[in-house]
C-alpha cells in the first residue's frame, strides 16, 4: 500500500489556479522528485502537503488514512493538524534555523517541548538522540555552534537533521540546495544521497538534474500547475516523452 | 546653597523617577496590546487602533496632557483628579497611554521583522501557536526592538519635564524656582547633570543588554 496518496489537489491563490488536479502516489522507502521551471507549483504542492497550504479541492491520505479532505472540514481540526503535519518533515531553501539557539537545540527543541507535554522522554535522551543526528550529518563538532556560525552547506545538514528527530514518515525537500554556493551543495546531496540509500521515504523537490535522476525511484515533471510527464528518473530525464518536458530539460544540459 | 539646591532637586527628580517607572510599567504591556489591535485580521479593530495611533502621535504629549487633567473639570464639571496624588496620576496616565503608541509601533516592526520561515519551521515541527511565540519569535523580537526602545526611553527620561505643566515639581521645575526666589539661574544648569547621569546610567544598561543577545543573529 502506498505511504502517500494525494488525489485531485487544486489550489489558487486569488485567481491564479497553481495547483491542477494533482494526483500521484509514493510507496514506503521511495524517493520522489519534483522537478520543473520556477512557477511551476512544486514549492506550493510541497506547502500543501505541509499544511502550510491549505488546497481547495482533493485528498491527502498516509498509510491509508484520509489526513485531509478538502470537502470535509473535520479533517482539518486545528488541534488535529498539528498532529497530523508530524507525517511529513519539511527542510526549507533557506533553512529557516532558529538564530538563537545552537545547532543541538535547533535538532532537539521540538521533541523537548513534546516531551513536556507526554512526559514519554528525558532531556538526556533527546539530546543523546539529537547528538546522533548531528553525527550522522558529519556535523558533531558543531553542535554547539549557533546558525551564524556555520556555513550554508552546515545549516541545510542542521535542518535536515532537525526534520529527522521527529521521526517523519516522509521528508520533504524544498530546493534544499538553492540558496548554497556551488562548492557547498556536494555536502547536501551527499547527505540526502545516503539517506535515500538508507531507504528513507522523500519528496524531493529540486533543480539538481543529475542527482533527481541518480537518487531518485520517481520523478515527476510539473509544468503550470500540473503534472506533465511522471516516471522512471532515468526515463524521464534522458528520454522525455512529453514536448514541454525536453524543453525544460535542454535548458539544464545546454547549460 | 549648593546643599539645598541639590537636595529640592533630588526632590524633583524624585518625581521624574516615579512618573518614569510607572510609565513603563504600565506602557510595555499596553503597547504590546496596541500592537496586536492593529495588526488584527479584524479589519475593523485594526483600523480604530490605527486611528487612535495616529491621533496620539500626531499630537503633542502636552496638550494630551492638558486634555486629560483639565478636562473632566472643564467639561464634566466633576475634576477626578482632585485627591491627593491626582495630579501625578493625571500625568501617568497621559504618558502611559501616549508612551504606548510609540511602544506598539516599534513593537509591531519588530514582530513582522521576524522571518515568516521561522514561524513556519516551528508550525511544521509540531510546535503550538504560544510555543512558536514564546520560544521562537520572542528572543528575535527583543533583540530587534532594543535600540529603537532605548531611543523612545531616554526620550520619556526628558519628557517628564513637561508635567510642570500640570504643576507637578518634577527637576526643571525645582531647579527654576530659584530664577524667581533667590535670582541665581545655576540650579536651572544643575538639572541638566541629573539628566545626564540618568540618561548615562540608562545607556549604560541598554548596552548591557544588546551586549548579552549578541550571541546570536
Amino acid at each position: 500500500m502506498a505511504i502517500l496518496e494525494v488525489k485531485h489537489i487544486e489550489k489558487h491563490f486569488g485567481a491564479t489556479q497553481v495547483l491542477k488536479d494533482i494526483s500521484f502516489s509514493l510507496e514506503k522507502g521511495q524517493a520522489l522528485s519534483i522537478i520543473g521551471s520556477s512557477g511551476s507549483g512544486k514549492t506550493t504542492l510541497l506547502r500543501c502537503l505541509n499544511f502550510l497550504e491549505k488546497p481547495d479541492h482533493g485528498i491527502i491520505s498516509v498509510n491509508g488514512n484520509v489526513i485531509f479532505d478538502a470537502q470535509d472540514s473535520s479533517t482539518q481540526l486545528e488541534k488535529e493538524i498539528r498532529k497530523k503535519r508530524l507525517h511529513f518533515g519539511l527542510v526549507f531553501q533557506n533553512f529557516n534555523l532558529f538564530p538563537q539557539y545552537t545547532a543541538l537545540q535547533n535538532v532537539t527543541l521540538a521533541r523537548e517541548l513534546m516531551a513536556k507535554e507526554h512526559g514519554n522522554e528525558t532531556k538526556a535522551e533527546i539530546e543523546a538522540a539529537g547528538m546522533a543526528l548531528l553525527e550522522q550529518m558529519g556535523l558533531a563538532d558543531r553542535a554547539g555552534h549557533y546558525p551564524h556560525q556555520l556555513s550554508g552547506g552546515q545549516q541545510q545538514r542542521v535542518a535536515i537533521a532537525r526534520a529527522l528527530a521527529l521521526h517523519p514518515d516522509i521528508l520533504c525537500f524544498d530546493e534544499p540546495t538553492s540558496a548554497l554556493d556551488p562548492e557547498l551543495t556536494g555536502e547536501v546531496l551527499r547527505v540526502i544521497r545516503e539517506l535515500a540509500e538508507k531507504d528513507t521515504t522523500m519528496i524531493i523537490v529540486t533543480h539538481e538534474m543529475a542527482f533527481a535522476r541518480d537518487v531518485a525511484d520517481h520523478v515527476i515533471f510539473m509544468d503550470e500547475g500540473v503534472i506533465v510527464e511522471q516516471g522512471d528518473p532515468k526515463e524521464v530525464i534522458n528520454n522525455p516523452k512529453e514536448e514541454r518536458t525536453r524543453h525544460f530539460l535542454a535548458r539544464y544540459t545546454e547549460g | 546653597m549648593f546643599l539645598t539646591v541639590t537636595l529640592s532637586l533630588i526632590e524633583g527628580l524624585g518625581s521624574a523617577l516615579q512618573l518614569f517607572l510607572l510609565t513603563l510599567l504600565f506602557a510595555l504591556p499596553l503597547g504590546l496590546i496596541i500592537a496586536f489591535g492593529s495588526m488584527s485580521k479584524c479589519r475593523p479593530l485594526s483600523a480604530a487602533t490605527n486611528v487612535i495611533v495616529w491621533i496620539i502621535r500626531g499630537t503633542p504629549l502636552m496638550l494630551q496632557l492638558i486634555i486629560i487633567f483639565y478636562g473632566p473639570g472643564m467639561w464634566f464639571d466633576n475634576n477626578i483628579w482632585a485627591f491627593g496624588s491626582g495630579r501625578m496620576a493625571a500625568c501617568v496616565l497621559a504618558f502611559v497611554i501616549n508612551y504606548a503608541c510609540y511602544f506598539s509601533v516599534i513593537y509591531r516592526g519588530g514582530i513582522e521583522g521576524v522571518p515568516v520561515g521561522q514561524r513556519e519551521a516551528g508550525e511544521v515541527l509540531g510546535m503550538t501557536k504560544s510555543q512558536i511565540f514564546f520560544k521562537i519569535t520572542l528572543l528575535q523580537v527583543v533583540k530587534r526592538i532594543v535600540p529603537p526602545m532605548s531611543n523612545e526611553i531616554i526620550t520619556l527620561v526628558k519628557d517628564t519635564s513637561l508635567a510642570r505643566i500640570i504643576a507637578i515639581v518634577e527637576l526643571i521645575k525645582a531647579g527654576e524656582s530659584y530664577m524667581k526666589s533667590d535670582g541665581i539661574t545655576w540650579p536651572l544648569f544643575y538639572t541638566a547633570v541629573f539628566y545626564l547621569l540618568f540618561v548615562g546610567i540608562l545607556t549604560i544598561l541598554f548596552n548591557w543588554v544588546e551586549k548579552k543577545l549578541s550571541y546570536f543573529r
